[in-house]
């Protein structure tokens, strides 16, 4: 992707490129507009928070998207998902990725949106280098911890992000590997030039709790705390309910005090939340983590503004939306 | 906020969500997704191409069709038993009373102006509704919430006035291209193509000088009998950025601590080759024929060559534009010729703005500008994303949620940022309490500063209670004398006494004249809202303050004028309200509301983090 942004491209933009992106335009600029247009987009996995994230990548003008899940469309997936037009369900057994994939190819007759069949797993390496971005929807740790590992075996830079949202709390962890991006200088109207490296999910879940700052965002150690719950127990991920409750509390609490920190109300109303919410989005989060996943990854493929590098949590019941970076 | 104990009270709702355009779009889908059942939506506009790379329920088949009548369809499609009842109308409209805004649980606003969203304030105060107000521009955004008696009202804060310029900046020493740009849209534009009979304030000092004859001024844009467009379009060319520029040359004084501008004559542009005429509409009949749609796509820009609105033009490709821009309106618009106003959307508009600012700029050694950015900055164009849009109606909801479940403890204003400030991005602060200075939500008095012998009340009914206090159907009365009366429901005869009124100086208005130390009431019936206004005379108003009227809080007043009336003195002690809103020049780029979220967050920057923020 760096040497992408020396490229230099002097073409210019359609009549219908321009007058469709104009108000963007007018915010990023046009070469950030046709650094968009040539990128190419994996999501795996479309919930509620997926689908958000696909419109807006869609109407911004990506290259390409390209949506993977075959799970058959039932009234269960429509719950959160404004893809699935109602019409479509039981009709045939269509695919989650199919059906998705309809409807947000309308949005923008620019962008090339199609499907890929298949469990992500089985693809060979080689398929990543047909991405620049590869999203992941709710999937558990250990698949998490495998696909990031397959984008950074790429020659290319391949970007991995990672998102859930439970109930009302949303999460979304980003592997850049390394970023180059233009931002405004603090007290400066100057554009410089930096650079950015994160660090892999497996080398995140190394760092040991007690070495965070005593602020970090109380959902990271509840989502934590799930998902190696969820691992452990080999169950699904999101399939959590409350006859879980009194295990995965005593869970937490044993991990907390192995990596020197004690149970805090906090940490446990958070894993009441997502234990009782099971599969259960709530849509404004969705729309909330779709948007500045969405942005995010605008920003990374513009090569235009301060990326987030390692973790973002957004709490409904508190209402921040916090940046933190859990890296060795 | 948990995810079944709130579905009774949010599917028992009912929302009024004003607005479906980019926040409004992202909103109705959202609101539906989280399981509201009952939505009433407010749209008059409809859509435009420029919309759709964010308002995602719209597509290129729907352009011209009503924004919330096709939001509603969308939304349908994918949650059909939800009752979307859609209205393709002004909120300002009178169906949309006090009885009206009763009904609802919970108004939601996602507008993009300063006087829909006072206007809307004022309806939920009086209907006693709780509102959820919202904007963004680019990455920045923000929601408040607004709960009669308990928060700010939308109003409680003075609001940033609109930018403005000083008249003689515009007329005589543009500096920056922001200026030749207010010019080439309040100057030249409605000069050659707008109502000639309106009043501008810019018309006495176009020239700068004081010897220009205004009937021989005023006549000159006229195109004369048996001209052609072409030597018109020749003839304003020369006398707007040169013979203009050699009157306001001779005043030596204006450029002593100046750059002097040069005059700029066809004649010097092309010497002798004419080229200007190459590409003109007269040898273009093939062209004609082609041009199918015309009006707001007829384009002078693509007859001269010149294909990248994002390239910068050279002074004789701006000169040629400006020719041709005017010919085709002569040419092709000539019924909209006298009625025509400044439109964004408006192409052949813009190029003849940009065209004839760029001239300018370059008589002045001032940057010019691409036709891009010129439009961006005539237009006033907000920039918009989706991204930013869809955060934003998710944390309405989530406002609106804990609304309905009356947690209004729990409810917060939230900024969306840039740049993480305290690794937040997105910041909630807690909500202020009712300003009690608030002349809106509050009621406390005002003060107009006015020549009552020069103004007429019509500036007052248009200038003050509509323009700066907002009332869409003023009402002016002096005690229980009603001076003044508008909206659609008023019986002819009294309308006419109104009328006869309007044009009459205050201090000669019967039965009562408007004079130093009188008090007034301007009320808006339909907003519920009533304001008392403390008259005070003067005359010693600067050139700046072409209006003769300044309107402010009660801290206008001297001591001198509180004996007057035993009440303004004792309104004084227990007030001193700000002044409501900058003084406005009369050159202003069309006020956007959205620019004031912007302001304040910069002018802010740690505000309301360091004061406020919830650890």
């Amino acid at each position: 992707m760096s040497t992408r942004m020396e490229e230099h491209t002097s073409e210019v933009l359609t009549e219908q490129e321009a007058a469709v992106y104009d108000r963007q335009i007018r915010v990023w600029g046009v070469d950030a507009q046709r650094r968009l247009s040539k990128a190419r987009v994996l999501v795996v996995g479309i919930y509620g928070v997926i689908a958000e994230t696909c419109k807006n990548l869609v109407l911004a003008g990506v290259g390409s998207l390209t949506l993977m899940d075959d799970t058959p469309v039932t009234l269960d997936s429509a719950a959160s998902n404004f893809l699935i037009y109602v019409d479509e369900i039981n009709k045939e057994a269509k695919s989650v990725a199919q059906v998705c994939a309809e409807a947000v190819g309308d949005y923008n007759s620019m962008v090339r949106v199609q499907v890929e069949k298949g469990y992500i797993l089985d693809k060979p390496g080689e398929f990543f280098d047909d991405f620049d971005i590869v999203i992941l929807g709710r999937s558990s740790l250990d698949l998490k911890k495998k696909v990031n590992a397959l984008c950074r075996s790429r020659p290319q830079r391949v970007a991995f992000y990672a998102v859930d949202v439970r109930n009302s709390c949303g999460s979304l962890f980003i592997d850049l590997q390394s970023c180059t991006y233009r931002s405004q200088k603090k007290d400066d109207d100057k554009e410089v030039e930096y650079t950015k490296k994160s660090c892999s999910l497996e080398d995140s879940l190394s760092v040991r709790w007690d070495s965070l700052p005593k602020r970090a965002s109380k959902l990271f150690f509840a989502i934590r705390i799930v998902e190696e719950y969820e691992q452990k127990e080999d169950k699904q991920p999101g399939h959590l309910t409350t006859n879980d409750l009194p295990a995965l509390l005593v869970f937490g609490t044993e991990r907390l005090q192995a990596q020197g920190l004690a149970m805090s109300i906090a940490v446990e109303n958070l894993l009441k939340k997502i234990a009782e919410a099971g599969t259960f989005e709530l849509s404004p989060v969705c729309a909330i983590m779709g948007g500045i996943l969405g942005q995010e990854v605008l920003k990374l493929l513009s090569c235009k503004g301060e990326p987030i590098k390692n973790l973002f949590f957004f709490d409904a019941s508190d209402g921040k939306g916090m940046i933190e970076d859990v890296s060795p | 906020m948990s995810a079944m104990a709130d579905r009774g009270v949010i599917e028992n709702s009912k929302v009024l969500m004003v607005g479906a355009g980019g926040i409004g779009c992202e909103l109705l889908k959202t609101l539906v997704l989280t399981g509201f059942k009952h939505i009433h939506v407010i749209d008059m506009d409809t859509i435009e191409v420029s919309n759709l790379n964010r308002q995602f329920l719209f597509r290129k088949r729907h352009v011209g069709m009503s924004k919330a009548q096709v939001a509603r369809e969308a939304v349908l499609r994918f949650r059909p038993d939800v009752e979307i009842v859609a209205h393709h109308a002004n909120v300002k409209s009178s169906q949309f009373n006090v009885e009206y805004f009763q009904q609802f649980s919970i108004v939601l606003n996602g507008l993009d102006n300063l006087d829909a969203r006072r206007h809307v304030n004022r309806l939920c105060l009086a209907a006693d509704v709780p509102l959820v107000e919202s904007g963004t521009t680019g990455y920045l955004g923000q929601v408040t919430v607004h709960v009669k008696g308990r928060t700010e009202c939308y109003e409680c804060q003075p609001k940033p006035a609109p930018k403005t310029y000083p008249v003689c900046t515009i007329t005589s020493t543009p500096s920056k291209p922001v200026h030749c740009i207010v010019w080439a849209k309040d100057l030249p534009f409605l000069k050659l193509f707008g109502d000639k009979t309106l009043s501008n304030d810019l018309d006495v000092r176009t020239s700068g000088a004081e010897t220009s004859n205004e009937q021989e001024e005023a006549s000159f844009f006229d195109l004369q009998k048996d001209e052609t467009s072409k030597a018109y379009a020749a003839r304003v060319f020369d006398r707007l950025f040169g013979q203009n520029i050699e009157i306001a040359l001779k005043n030596e004084g204006a450029w002593k601590e100046r750059r002097k501008p040069t005059p700029l004559f066809i004649a010097d542009i092309f010497g002798s080759e004419d080229k200007h005429e190459e590409n003109g509409s007269e040898n273009g009949s093939a062209l004609e024929n082609k041009s199918k749609d015309e009006g707001s796509a007829l384009s002078a820009m693509t007859k001269v060559g010149l294909k990248n609105p994002q390239e910068m033009w050279s002074v004789k490709e701006n000169a040629k534009l400006f020719l041709e821009s005017v010919r085709l309106f002569l040419d092709k618009r000539k019924q909209e010729i006298g009625k025509l106003t400044f439109d964004k959307d408006d192409q052949l508009a813009v190029e003849f703005v940009t065209a004839a600012a760029n001239l300018r700029a370059h008589s002045f050694g001032i940057p010019m500008q691409t036709l891009f950015d010129a439009k961006g900055i005539a237009g006033n164009i907000i920039h918009a994303i989706a991204t930013t849009n869809a955060i934003i109606a998710g944390l309405i909801v989530l406002e609106a949620i804990k609304l309905l479940e009356k947690n209004l403890e729990a409810c917060r204003m939230t900024y969306c940022l840039e740049h993480a400030s305290r690794k937040l991005l997105l910041m909630p602060c807690e909500m202020d309490v009712p300003n009690p200075k608030c002349y809106v939500c509050s009621q406390t008095p005002l003060v107009l500063e006015v020549n009552t012998s020069t103004v007429t009340l019509r500036d007052v009914v248009e200038k003050i209670a509509r323009k700066k206090l907002a009332a869409s159907f003023p009402t002016i009365m002096q005690g229980y004398n009603v001076l003044c009366e508008t909206g659609d429901d008023i019986d002819p005869h009294s309308a006419a006494i109104y009328e006869a009124k309007l044009d009459m100086k205050l201090d000669s208005l019967t039965p009562v004249p408007i004079v130093d130390g009188v008090e007034i009431t301007i009320e808006d019936l339909q907003q519920d809202f009533s304001c008392s206004v403390y008259v005070k005379h003067r005359e010693d108003f600067s050139e700046e303050e072409a209006d003769e009227m300044r309107l402010g809080g009660l801290d206008l007043l001297t001591p001198a004028d509180t004996q007057a009336t035993a009440k303004t003195e004792a309104a004084l002690k227990s007030s001193s309200a700000e002044i409501v809103d900058g003084d406005e020049d009369t050159v202003m780029i069309d006020g956007v509301s959205a620019l004031g979220t912007k302001r304040k967050l910069e002018e802010e920057p740690q505000g309301p983090v360091q004061k406020k923020m919830k650890v």
